[in-house]
């Protein structure tokens, strides 16, 4: 049934407050790392402005910001493989054999206050001495991706039908080989949404990074903290830094949105 | 579903065939605890004994370092955690006020959007993106630009009320104003969150009630009111359910607008704000471990409520 002259007039005005209220703070970040430190300061320069590059210039050069991306790459990236090595086959024996109970330990860890396991985990990984390398940093955002990747993946092996399994082990194959031939390639888009959920979450993470990384291992949201002074702020590089943070992990959304909103939708909408 | 729990039972399983090495053979018969143990013990290491460890320095004086010597003092910390109303209680509050205000104010906007973009239209495509964008955006950095945006000085937030004739606002800055500052950025962020799930919620339904209750002559807000909203109740408590845990232990935007410690005047020290400061800055592990084991009771106890309602809704 097609909606009245007089809600769809309405509906595109709400939607367009919303849209507006969504995106204007984000430009207004671009906006504000174009800008100089004075321009800033001057609100008649609110939206007419010569931009300039100098923002980027210092985090990118005298802040050490291309070695930061590197970090956080890095670590994003690893501790993705990671949770999917171990999240991939978790998950899909969780959904096969319905141990509901084994993965709500897995689920625990979304649960979990990280505060509360920080102290220990300094504790025993400073004797370790990884403290301030990376694989304490992976192995904390793993902690992040891991139940996310098995709880997407669950969802997804749960709405594959068995039949198919069962038709390869007739054929002859080992049910290992069933899970490597049919199941997984079969749930190649599933594992996507899974990696780049786990990928977009362990970017963003901060806290963990804030106590287990060291001066050369910083994660980008923790080096934006670089341009808060004691006293003062430079805005200018500060915008430039949260937007070179921001700006490509909104890019890889843009691009893959399908899969970003299935992952964050999933099991939303099933018992 | 068929559960096929030993390979040998299952036809032309593993064990029939002549040529499997035994390895192979036994990892098949096991595939079950070999697949899933890896990813348990992981999670479990890193949960089991610093959860225990946690609760056991709640019961000890530890401070300084974690190292140092510590004794064994019983419940003395919960009783004094218990009965500080500097500090614990008002972030009790604090918690409690910035996680209710927030929910309430992200359930209800996200279901309006939810519905808004319910019916196709041309440009859905669009809103969509761009309600993505504040989730995907950075936490820290979301907290640095909307610091810039409230700035009571030079912030975009003051321009615009200056523009309708509203006097400047701290904003941030304000002792009273802090925490509701907080709660908007948090609603700015999270209610996409909710807007996507209402809305894969929306889309699952089926028409037929809709109909039904149309042919019947009921009015939108009818429809709404006595036939969505009862059928996507358990999606709205699995909404409350994901936000909830997780504006709960709000940490990012905190620490990025305020700084450590909620602010000078601790005008936004939630529970877990204020026991990061306690193990971090002031090293007190037994006080703060203390705090973290009521923190964690909280947060199981308003889960299992929600769950179990979740269970009424469905029935």
């Amino acid at each position: 049934m097609k909606p009245r002259p007089a809600y769809r007039v309405f509906r595109v005005v709400a939607l367009a407050v919303v849209v507006l209220a969504l995106l204007a703070p984000l430009l207004w970040m671009v906006a504000a790392s174009f800008k100089t430190n004075v321009d800033i300061y001057d609100t008649g320069k609110a939206l007419v402005f010569s931009p300039t590059m100098d923002n980027y210039a210092t985090v990118l050069k005298r802040a050490n910001y291309v070695q930061f991306i590197g970090n956080s790459l890095w670590v994003a990236f690893a501790a993705t493989v990671a949770s999917l090595i171990l999240g991939v086959p978790a998950a899909y024996s969780m959904s096969r054999f319905n141990m509901r109970k084994s993965a709500l330990v897995v689920l625990m860890a979304r649960v979990i206050p990280g505060v509360s396991l920080l102290v220990p985990w300094y504790y025993v990984f400073s004797n370790l001495k990884m403290v301030g390398g990376f694989g304490v940093l992976i192995l904390s955002h793993m902690f992040v991706s891991l139940p996310l990747v098995v709880y997407i993946m669950m969802g997804y092996f749960d709405g594959l039908p068995e039949e198919l399994e069962e038709a390869a082990l007739v054929d002859g194959l080992t049910h290992i080989g069933a899970f490597r031939r049919i199941t997984l390639p079969l749930s190649v888009p599933g594992v996507a949404t899974a990696g780049i959920l786990s990928f977009i979450f362990s970017w963003n993470n901060f806290m963990f990074a804030l106590v287990l990384s060291g001066a050369d291992t910083k994660t980008l949201p923790v080096a934006i903290f670089d341009f808060v002074g004691y006293a003062s702020i430079d805005w200018g590089g500060l915008m430039a830094a949260a937007t070179v943070v921001t700006l490509p992990i909104m890019l890889i959304a843009l691009f893959v949105q399908k899969y970003v909103v299935s992952g964050l939708t999933a099991g939303a909408t099933k018992g | 579903m068929a559960t096929v729990t030993t390979p040998a039972r299952a036809p032309g399983g593993a064990s029939e065939m002549p040529d499997t090495p035994g390895w192979a053979r036994w990892a098949n018969e096991h595939r079950k605890w070999l697949f899933a143990a890896p990813a348990m013990i992981f999670v479990a290491a890193l949960i089991v004994f610093p959860l225990a460890w946690t609760g056991y320095l709640s019961l000890t004086d530890a401070e300084g370092s974690v190292r140092a010597e510590s004794e064994f003092v019983g419940f003395r910390n919960y009783v004094d955690v218990l009965s500080d109303t500097e500090r614990f209680w008002p972030a009790v509050g604090r918690t409690a006020a910035f996680t209710v205000v927030a929910l309430l104010f992200e359930v209800v906007l996200g279901m309006a959007v939810a519905l808004l973009l319910w019916r196709p239209f041309r440009g859905q495509k669009w809103v969509r993106v761009a309600i993505l964008m504040p989730l995907v955006a950075t936490p820290v950095a979301v907290g640095m630009m909307w610091r810039l945006i409230f700035d009571p000085n030079i912030g975009l937030a003051n321009q615009v009320l200056g523009w309708v004739g509203i006097g400047p606002q701290p904003w941030l800055a304000g002792q009273h104003s802090a925490l509701p500052t907080t709660i908007f950025i948090d609603v700015w962020q999270w209610t996409p969150m909710v807007v996507l799930i209402l809305l894969a919620g929306l889309t699952s339904l089926s028409e037929e009630p809709q109909e039904a209750a149309r042919i019947d002559g009921a009015s939108t807000w009818q429809r709404f009111r006595h036939v969505t909203l009862p059928l996507l109740m358990p999606t709205v408590i699995v909404a409350i359910l994901l936000r909830g845990i997780d504006a709960l232990k709000t940490f990012d935007i905190l620490y990025a607008t305020k700084g450590r410690g909620g602010g000078s005047f601790h005008e936004v020290e939630t529970l877990n704000v204020y026991a990061y400061g306690l193990s971090f800055d002031y090293n007190e592990y037994g006080v703060s471990s203390t705090v973290l084991i009521i923190f964690f009771l909280i947060i199981i106890g308003s889960m299992w409520a929600l769950t179990a309602r979740r269970k009424e809704a469905k029935r």
